[in-house]
């Protein structure tokens, strides 16, 4: 905060001294806790004096005009002077404006900047506050030094007035010093134990700190953030060693570290060997009379009490197995609609799991190229099929074989899904939430568990904001999919979709999480069936207490294949149909008898399972958009291609937008557009339903109907090979045939059979775009 | 200590009040200050409220985090100018030498999800330890102040453990035995460190949940019964118990992250509601008293 105010003076002060026609030197800007000064050298005395003519109405004008004139001016009629305009007199003001005193010019401006000034946060203070309207500042402000050379440059801003006088060290001198020129600022206010330039102190601190540290044969933890944070708090800093007891180094260095760096802001310290030495450097904003022995004592006292804290919490942590602590999720409610957080675990787990067997996450991670069409068919899978996925799955190595089978990694994907949530119940984590996530891949590591699981357990939260990156490991991909799908189907199943400015379980957050590891990842799946297991999950958990048969389906324990236990369930219900899609309908269907304790439901009739599903892609439809915005992808080329309907494999859906985006940014794509638009109007405008009228067609029908006849398959087979470029293409060649057809035929041709035809011919032409894209919803 | 305290802001004007006798989180839950923050009336009070933490239990085993300790707070309003320098002249008062400890203001915002309230100030911090809580209140029940009161909160144990130089705050002598009497010697230690031992395994382990759901369910009915009945310092009342209920199913481990936020959005509406309450109630009298003043 303190360098974005440093800048923001400078700019501001700069910006307002401009507007009045001044121009300084160099300036050089401070900010200390209490403090925030500006230096500006090499100002004029005085702004430039100008002078300015005004042409006024000719000699012999009539009364109104010459008195109008003068008001204008601001003079009066005998100040005027008559001057010669092409050989006619005219009258001229001449208005001199002297130069402003530097001195008043600021008066004005300095104030100005301090009522505009742009702090991220600000407030109000005092008797003034009776107001809303009263000055805003980031504390209260209590005085202002204003001088210009030697002399005060006076002026008044909410109560304050501008003088010479400051205060020095609040401790070490707190009495009123008197600044004599800006030459003396820096140089009177360290005679009083203020250092104010930031620079100074945190080089003061680094040298301190390192000095302090090596008198001990140790060696410091540099920290470039702890060094400003520190200089930021201090005004006149003296780094100390200080030390804990050495039977607190019993936890994971990182813990330590962190408790030391964010609870107090302390620097840790190292051993020649580079292990955590029982010790630590504070820095002290004052020169203390006992050389600091008691703010050392003091600080050891916090530094004990908290590493205490730390530690007891992760012996207690270290006690229970990561599945033992799993079990106490159930303590924790999810949301009351949605079960407890030992619920949420082991959907995540199973859903994670349906991601690897389903191929869709562990398939071998080539990025997408559009244009390469050979070999795009067997890649990835393409959601919901009852083929066998590939068994071995390249690019991932544990038992140095040199690949880990898909049933070890679907194992993994659910153990670590099982985990995932298992360190919020941790005591570490308790106290510090910011390591959720680290303690369970410290856990997991501690007892010896797979080393993906580890990092899937730590990773799964990611991305956690627009900076943070995406994990890339296909079980903590598939883990962090499945978190946050399991998040958003939950809550908008359960019917409670954010709305306006209102998230409050930051479900677009999550979605944008989801969106950017599908796509980062190049991962590809059918996000409507992905949707439907999530939903299918819930379901599962659902206890039936009127169709217990189906209860003890659901729970059947045997080494069934999620296939095999589909099919299962299927044949038991009575079902023609082995879909997943079906199946999580006919047992939604029949859990609106129940009164279940988890239940995902819409609404109270049978239809909502459409409604919810409809909803969930929607809203995903939705963030794509708004994210992709941000990434300079149109939304209006999104909606062309999800209007569509139908695709729903985001890489795939994002391949053919920006293939479309390059295109009708071409002269030809704009054209073809515009014979498209023009097109679709006549169509509108006639209603038109086509009915296959045949005539005989003339030269430019004739050419039109050959270019479709050419880029129809053309279109088709390069969508079907992936090959957006390429659909673009064939699109582009019927670009000159519309444009000629526009030319030279006539649609609504006297001969009703012509008429026929050729609007039959603009419809087919407008099909033949909509195999790419629905081009309506295209702007401009 | 508190003596002193109450001597010191005293003599500054201010009004020494008791404890509020509910269970609460912070001393900015009491009356006195949340809802004498509210509207245009000058109020200057300081007094002891006992808070509790049921999250910072550490069964009696930290040498400074307790579940149930002493805060001392002082609201001042409007806030005075020289605010920073009358509350370091009672931190002198009870004794902390400038010239050897470290005493800073660090930058913090302040919030309190659950009243609806925020406000700028500092963490003081005594050799890197917070002892006091320093905030200039911009909303409340979020409602803007007019105008803005001061608020001190000082930490009365730890400042203890600097005064009497002692590193755990069971150590603490709370009693004067002059030499050679034969009265015994009290720690802190002898008057709450079984206290704090029960207390924190009845807050993380035993209390009943579903008793504690239900509790917090008829504090928030009983809340808005009070409001429908123009008793908005009775519905705050609720608001307060709905509060310290929702901290104890905190403690009992039994509210997710998700359900973490909903909740505390529930506890703020019953504080914003009886706020908003208050002063509607008020509005007219303080429009009356003091011209010039809107909400």
């Amino acid at each position: 905060m303190q360098t974005k105010a440093r800048e923001d003076l400078a700019r501001l002060l700069g910006a307002e001294l401009e507007k009045a026609g001044l121009k300084g030197g160099e300036a050089d800007t401070y900010a200390t806790p209490r403090r925030l000064a500006l230096i500006l050298r090499d100002l004029p005395q005085a702004t430039e004096a100008v002078s300015e003519e005004l042409k006024g109405p000719p000699e012999g004008a009539p009364d109104a005009a010459l008195d109008g004139f003068c008001r204008k001016a601001g003079l009066s009629r005998d100040q005027l002077t008559l001057r010669d305009v092409k050989g006619r007199n005219t009258w001229f003001a001449v208005i001199d404006k002297p130069g402003r005193a530097t001195a008043d010019v600021l008066a004005e401006a300095i104030p100005a900047v301090i009522r505009a000034f742009p702090w991220p946060k600000s407030m109000r203070w005092g008797d003034a506050s009776f107001s809303t309207e009263s000055l805003r500042w980031v504390r209260p402000l209590h005085g202002i030094v204003a001088l210009l050379g030697e002399d005060v440059v006076p002026f008044e801003v909410a109560g304050v007035t501008s003088g010479a006088a400051t205060l020095g060290h609040r401790f070490h001198h707190p009495g009123e010093i008197t600044i004599g020129s800006a030459a003396d600022y820096v140089e009177k206010l360290r005679a009083c134990h203020v250092i104010v330039n930031q620079d100074e102190r945190a080089a003061t601190i680094a040298l301190g700190a390192k000095m302090a540290a090596k008198q001990a044969n140790l060696e410091l933890v540099e920290d470039a953030g702890l060094l400003a944070e520190n200089a930021g708090l201090t005004e006149f800093p003296v780094p100390l060693l200080g030390s804990f007891d050495s039977r607190l180094l019993a936890a994971p260095r990182e813990i330590l570290e962190l408790t030391l760096k964010v609870n107090q802001k302390y620097f840790s310290v190292r051993d020649a060997d580079g292990n955590m030495a029982p010790n630590f450097v504070c820095v002290a904003n004052i020169d203390a009379a006992d050389g600091g022995e008691r703010i050392v004592a003091g600080n050891r006292k916090v530094a004990e009490a908290r590493l205490s804290d730390a530690i007891f919490f992760w012996e207690q942590d270290l006690k229970v197995k990561l599945a033992d602590q799993a079990k106490k999720l159930d303590r924790i409610v999810f949301h009351e609609k949605l079960g407890t957080v030992a619920d949420k675990a082991q959907r995540i787990g199973k859903l994670a799991r349906w991601l690897v067997e389903e191929g869709i996450v562990g398939a071998a991670n080539t990025p997408f190229v559009p244009s390469e069409v050979e070999g795009r068919a067997a890649g990835g899978a393409q959601g919901f099929s009852t083929e066998p996925a590939p068994s071995k799955v390249e690019g991932l190595d544990t038992n140095g074989s040199g690949a880990v089978s898909r049933e070890e990694l679907a194992d993994m994907a659910q153990q670590a899904g099982e985990l995932c949530k298992a360190d919020l119940v941790t005591q570490t984590v308790g106290e510090f939430p910011e390591v959720q996530g680290i303690i369970g891949y410290e856990l997991a590591k501690a007892e010896g568990l797979p080393i993906e699981v580890a990092e899937a357990i730590r990773d799964h939260y990611k991305p956690a904001g627009q900076g943070d990156d995406v994990p890339t490991a296909p079980v903590s991909v598939a883990v962090a999919l499945a978190d946050k799908l399991d998040t958003i189907v939950g809550f908008i199943g359960a019917g409670m979709m954010p709305s306006g400015s209102k998230d409050p379980y930051a479900l677009r957050r999550s979605a944008i999480g989801f969106i950017r590891l599908t796509i980062e990842n190049d991962v590809r799946f059918s996000l409507k069936d992905a949707v439907i297991a999530a939903l299918y999950f819930y379901l599962e958990s659902v206890e039936f207490d009127i169709d217990r048969s189906i209860d003890s389906l659901l729970n059947i324990r045997d080494q069934l294949s999620f296939q095999e236990k589909l099919i299962r369930i299927a044949e038991s219900l009575g079902m023609e149909s082995v879909t997943l899609e079906a199946v999580a309908k006919e047992l939604y269907r029949r859990s609106l008898r129940e009164q279940p304790r988890i239940s995902v439901r819409f609404d109270q009739d049978e239809q909502s399972f459409t409604n919810a599903l409809q909803q969930i892609l929607d809203f995903f439809a939705d963030r794509l958009k708004v994210q992709q915005r941000e990434a300079g992808v149109r939304h209006d080329l999104i909606d062309a291609v999800f209007a569509l309907g139908g695709e729903d494999d985001l890489v795939r859906l994002l391949a053919r937008v920006k293939a479309l985006q390059v295109f009708v940014e071409t002269d030809e794509g704009a054209n073809l557009l515009a014979g498209y638009k023009r097109a679709a109007n006549i169509l509108k405008k006639e209603e038109w339903t086509p009915g296959g009228t045949n005539s005989d067609p003339e030269p430019a029908e004739a050419a039109l109907i050959a270019a479709l006849d050419e880029a129809e398959p053309r279109a088709e087979q390069a969508v079907a090979d992936e090959d957006f470029e390429g659909a673009m293409a064939a699109l582009a060649s019927l670009r000159a045939p519309i444009d000629a057809f526009f030319e030279s035929v006539t649609v609504n041709d006297a001969d009703q059979t012509k008429r026929a035809a050729r609007l039959d011919l603009l419809a087919r032409m407008r099909d033949a775009v909509h195999r790419v894209a629905d081009f309506s919803r295209i702007e401009g | 200590m508190i003596l002193t305290l109450h001597d010191y802001w005293s003599e500054r004007g201010c009004v020494i009040l008791q404890p509020y006798d509910m269970r609460m989180g912070a001393g900015t839950f009491h009356t006195a200050t949340t809802l004498k923050a509210l509207g245009p009336e000058p109020w200057n009070a300081a007094f002891v409220q006992p808070c509790r933490r049921p999250t910072d239990g550490r069964y009696g085993e930290n040498p400074n985090r307790l579940q149930h300790y002493y805060q001392y707070q002082v609201i001042l309003k409007p806030s005075p100018a020289d605010l920073q320098e009358l509350y370091l002249g009672s931190l002198a008062a009870i004794g902390i030498d400038f010239t050897r400890h470290d005493i800073r203001f660090v930058e913090d915002d302040w919030e309190s999800p659950t009243l609806g309230a925020w406000g700028l100030g500092w963490e003081v911090w005594c050799d890197g330890m917070e002892v006091t809580q320093f905030t200039y209140f911009q909303q409340m029940g979020g409602f803007d102040c007019k105008p803005v009161a001061g608020e001190l909160t000082y930490g009365l144990e730890r400042l203890a453990m600097y005064i009497q130089n002692k590193d755990s705050v069971y150590d603490l002598a709370f009693n004067d035995v002059a030499p050679g009497s034969n009265v015994p010697a009290v720690t802190y230690g002898d008057v709450f460190l079984e206290n704090e031992r029960q207390m924190s395994k009845w807050n993380f382990e035993v209390a009943d949940t579903d008793a504690l759901f239900d509790l917090f369910k008829k504090a928030t009915a009983e809340c808005e019964n009070c409001l429908a009945n123009d008793v908005p310092i009775a519905a705050y009342e609720q608001a307060i118990e709905a509060s310290h209920v929702f901290n104890l199913l905190q403690a009992r481990g039994v509210i997710s992250v998700a359900e973490r936020q909903a909740y505390i959005g529930r506890v703020r509406d019953l504080a914003k509601g009886s706020c908003q309450k208050f002063i509607e109630m008020k509005t007219p009298e303080w429009e009356a008293r003091f011209p010039g003043w809107t909400l």
